[in-house]
């Protein structure tokens, strides 16, 4: 049997970071989560939202534990698997990830310690400032690693010397053409993520009525954040499809699972994509929307896949299923969210039913997140650097299939040690609820002691 | 233009550094742990870096980010060439990262996590040292790839490094806990020290005498005339300051193992860099050769210049909120 170092390489990458992103879409919402958390009861006082805060944020240092360990692994996967693209792009890429290094890492790294072990040791605002250092952190890094993924999906301000890509002009590097859309679509997508685990946890705290105040607050201000971030969810994702046909147009006939180039398009629901044969099988189709959604038209042309010659096509039937997933997901938790507004109006907001709804869909988000993921990854194959640089010539050249075969099944044995694990820690912190970690811990100023396992002693103070 | 080439190498250098002093000595910490002789012992060690190893570990990701920026070519040539090495160090990091969120919380599991906390820092070490030997013996290069079997990297000699930077590693560990800890933790770690600098020490000696033997451009480099006089400061301080070492793990104030620790680091580095310049693929490329368009090596020192000074009064601010000395077995039992 013939290894393909390329093929496995891909599979390699795409195991290790679809377990990693993960973790950045509940920590880039936790953070921010966190700090309004800080905030409010730095404002108000209240113990609620204290604990409400502490609570998430055990959760959270195991989200970001996990993602620092997980994280060092991907800049090293450039060097390992995909030498050819950091000689050829690492002009262009490398100073994007060092400035995610420089800005983000650092800063959410060193606040981090504070805000998790140093509540007894500074004062009130600058606990606050730590946890809004650690979220503006998340934030500066989506921003820097979003930028070098769109770069290679749109490429801008470079120019080819020797075959080498080599910066021209900075800004149009950074700012180009699909980076503002999948910036906003994906950090906002990684909040709508963390809300909707923030209410499948408040409903279950609610049903079993031992934590119900802290669940009920949780629940209504999530919601009220959620009914801000979803519908934005969905106007953004539009915003990128459109964005989509005009750069990435093969990617989008991928998604459509389109053939043939025409106007009055029609919107495919569901169907076989067969590639050999350049037809769909079993389709549902809904006339003229298909072209009223992408180009915002009824008469709106969209070009099809045949316009593209077969060695320039993604694959189609994964981005066609995995984009169907994650609007679908969408949808539900539009559903959702208006079934909220409703119950509010009639003051039944914590009705049974609607709790065990909202624990149902609490993982959905990080399903189209992988989603959204898969789509815009698979959707622009064959190329690394979009048009120009093929993934096929981007691997590392001494690399041989059984190499590749045996790296991937250890990340495979680590990852699928590591998570559950992970999953099962979380979920001891979930059990013992908002004051349970360690209850019996002492209480010192209406304050419960921080995780103490690493406050040093100060000069002077007993042992 | 001015050249930024030399700008760029001080900064790579000095990232590579920090992070081999910083997490160094958390790494350190995790190879000792395999011979704590108390539960609660593990418990402390451990909790003495928890504010603190994930910042550690970013000069890391810092470093190798630094590399593929400024010197793109070597990065492309030199991480396929220690694939194997590499996946080993990414895998016990893994391990041994996780092992401080999962062992607080895991009563049941605890001695299980205590384990990946210390066979995860002894096998990344090991694998750091062998991505070392391998850097100073060199690499088949074609064009611009690595051109030999991902298996070369494994030889007696960076073995040898392997084993050399886990005595090291720990004896920056060891002045860690003497800084930090108090009573029989810190008097077993004052005895720690000492088997730790011994062994650095015989390491020291050994690559020292090893690497002009195999290289004859070493050879050159440090016994030629008059090289042998220019450069005779760095083994004699050295020595030196092996000497304090001794005498600061014996009976001195208790920063000052740490300190002669580091600066032992800081003197070997240099003696490596020493060896090596101005090749930045050994046998293959040079600094120069290797280099990144001016422009981008210009973007990102432009941040650099102004980020990492206020990184490093942040950083340094996080570890003076948890200054002082650690209190032993209280927390989470």
């Amino acid at each position: 049997m013939h290894l393909d170092p390329v093929l496995l390489s891909r599979l390699q990458f795409a195991w290790v970071i679809a377990w990693h992103i993960l973790l950045p879409a509940v920590t880039v919402g936790l953070a921010s989560y966190i700090a309004i958390l800080e905030g409010l009861h730095l404002l108000t006082g209240r113990a609620l939202w204290l604990a409400i805060s502490g609570f998430w944020t055990r959760i959270f240092a195991v989200c970001f534990g996990m993602g620092v360990v997980t994280g060092i692994v991907m800049p090293f996967q450039f060097g390992t698997n995909w030498s050819r693209l950091s000689d050829v792009a690492g002009d262009i890429l490398s100073p994007l990830l060092g400035y995610e290094a420089l800005t983000a890492f650092f800063l959410e790294a060193a606040f981090l310690g504070v805000l998790l072990f140093g509540r007894k040791l500074v004062p009130p605002w600058v606990h606050f400032a730590a946890a809004l250092m650690v979220a503006g952190g998340t934030l500066f890094s989506s921003f820097w690693i979003l930028a070098a993924n769109s770069w290679m999906q749109t490429p801008a301000g470079y120019e080819i010397v020797d075959g080498r890509f080599e910066p021209a002009d900075w800004l149009a590097v950074v700012f180009n053409p699909s980076f503002p859309y999948r910036l906003l679509h994906t950090v906002t997508g990684f909040y709508v993520t963390t809300g909707f685990i923030v209410i499948g946890v408040a409903a279950w705290l609610i049903r079993r009525t031992r934590f119900g105040a802290e669940g009920r607050a949780m629940l209504s201000m999530t919601l009220w954040l959620l009914s801000l971030s979803v519908p934005l969810q969905i106007f953004l994702g539009d915003q990128h499809g459109l964005n989509t046909l005009e750069h990435q147009p093969a990617k989008l006939a991928a998604i459509e699972a389109h053939w043939q180039t025409e106007r009055r398009m029609p919107l495919t629901l569901f169907a076989l994509p067969d590639e050999a044969a350049e037809t769909n099988r079993y389709a549902i189709e809904l006339p003229l929307l298909g072209s009223l959604i992408l180009t915002h038209r009824l008469d709106g042309a969209v070009p099809g896949l045949e316009d593209f010659p077969r060695d320039a096509r993604p694959p189609v039937a994964i981005p066609f299923f995995s984009f169907r997933i994650m609007v679908g997901i969408g949808l539900m938790m539009l559903a959702l969210v208006v079934t909220s507004w409703i119950l509010r109006l009639r003051g039944r907001l914590f009705a049974p039913w609607f709790l065990g709804a909202c624990q149902l869909m609490a993982p959905l988000g990080l399903v189209a997140v992988i989603a959204g993921w898969v789509t815009t990854e698979v959707g622009r194959q064959p190329w690394t650097v979009y048009g120009l640089l093929r993934t096929a010539d981007s691997v590392s050249p001494a690399l041989t299939g059984g190499d590749v075969l045996l790296s991937l099944l250890a990340y495979i044995l680590v990852y699928l040690l590591i998570y559950p694990t992970g999953l099962l820690v979380m979920g001891r912190f979930v059990r013992a609820g908002p004051l349970g970690q360690d209850a019996a811990a002492p209480i010192a100023g209406g304050q419960r002691e921080a995780p103490v396992a690493a406050l040093p002693r100060r000069d002077g103070e007993a042992p | 233009m001015i050249d930024l080439v030399p700008i760029w190498t001080v900064m790579l250098g000095l990232a590579v550094f920090l992070y081999v002093l910083l997490d160094g000595f958390d790494l350190g910490i995790g190879i000792l742990s395999h011979f704590a002789k108390e539960q609660a012992w593990r418990g402390a060690m451990m909790d003495s870096i928890a504010p603190i190893w994930d910042g550690n570990e970013t000069w890391l990701v810092f470093g190798g980010l630094g590399l593929l920026t400024a010197f793109p070519l070597a990065f492309a040539i030199i991480i396929p060439a220690v694939y194997f090495p590499v996946l080993l160090m990414l895998l016990a990091l893994i391990f041994r990262g996780v092992a401080f969120e999962f062992r607080y919380r895991e009563a049941a599991h605890r001695s299980l996590w205590d384990h990946a906390f210390a066979w995860g820092s002894t096998l990344a070490t090991l694998a750091q040292g062998i991505v070392l030997g391998a850097f100073i013996q060199g690499f088949a290069v074609a064009g611009r790839s690595f051109a030999g079997s991902l298996l070369d990297c494994f030889t007696p000699f960076s073995l040898f490094t392997g084993l050399a930077l886990l005595a090291g590693y720990a004896l920056l560990g060891a002045g860690w806990l003497v800084l930090k800890t108090e009573g029989e933790l810190h008097r077993w770690a004052r005895h720690a020290g000492r088997v730790a600098l011994l062994a650095t020490l015989g390491a020291i000696l050994a690559v020292s005498l090893w690497t002009p033997l195999r290289d004859p451009a070493i050879a050159q480099r440090w016994f030629s005339w008059p090289n042998l006089v220019l450069l005779a400061p760095v083994p004699v301080a050295t020595a030196i300051v092996a000497l304090w070492a001794w005498t600061a793990l014996r009976r001195g104030a208790d920063w000052m193992p740490f300190a002669a620790a580091m600066l032992l680091f800081l003197l070997s580095y240099l003696g490596i860099a020493i060896s090596l310049w101005p090749l930045i693929v050994p046998h293959a490329f040079t600094l120069w050769q290797a280099a990144s368009a001016p422009r981008t090596q210009a973007f990102l020192l432009l941040g650099t210049l102004f980020l990492l000074p206020v990184i490093l009064i942040y950083v340094g601010w996080s570890y003076w909120v948890f200054r002082g000395k650690l209190r032993v077995g209280i927390g989470y039992h």
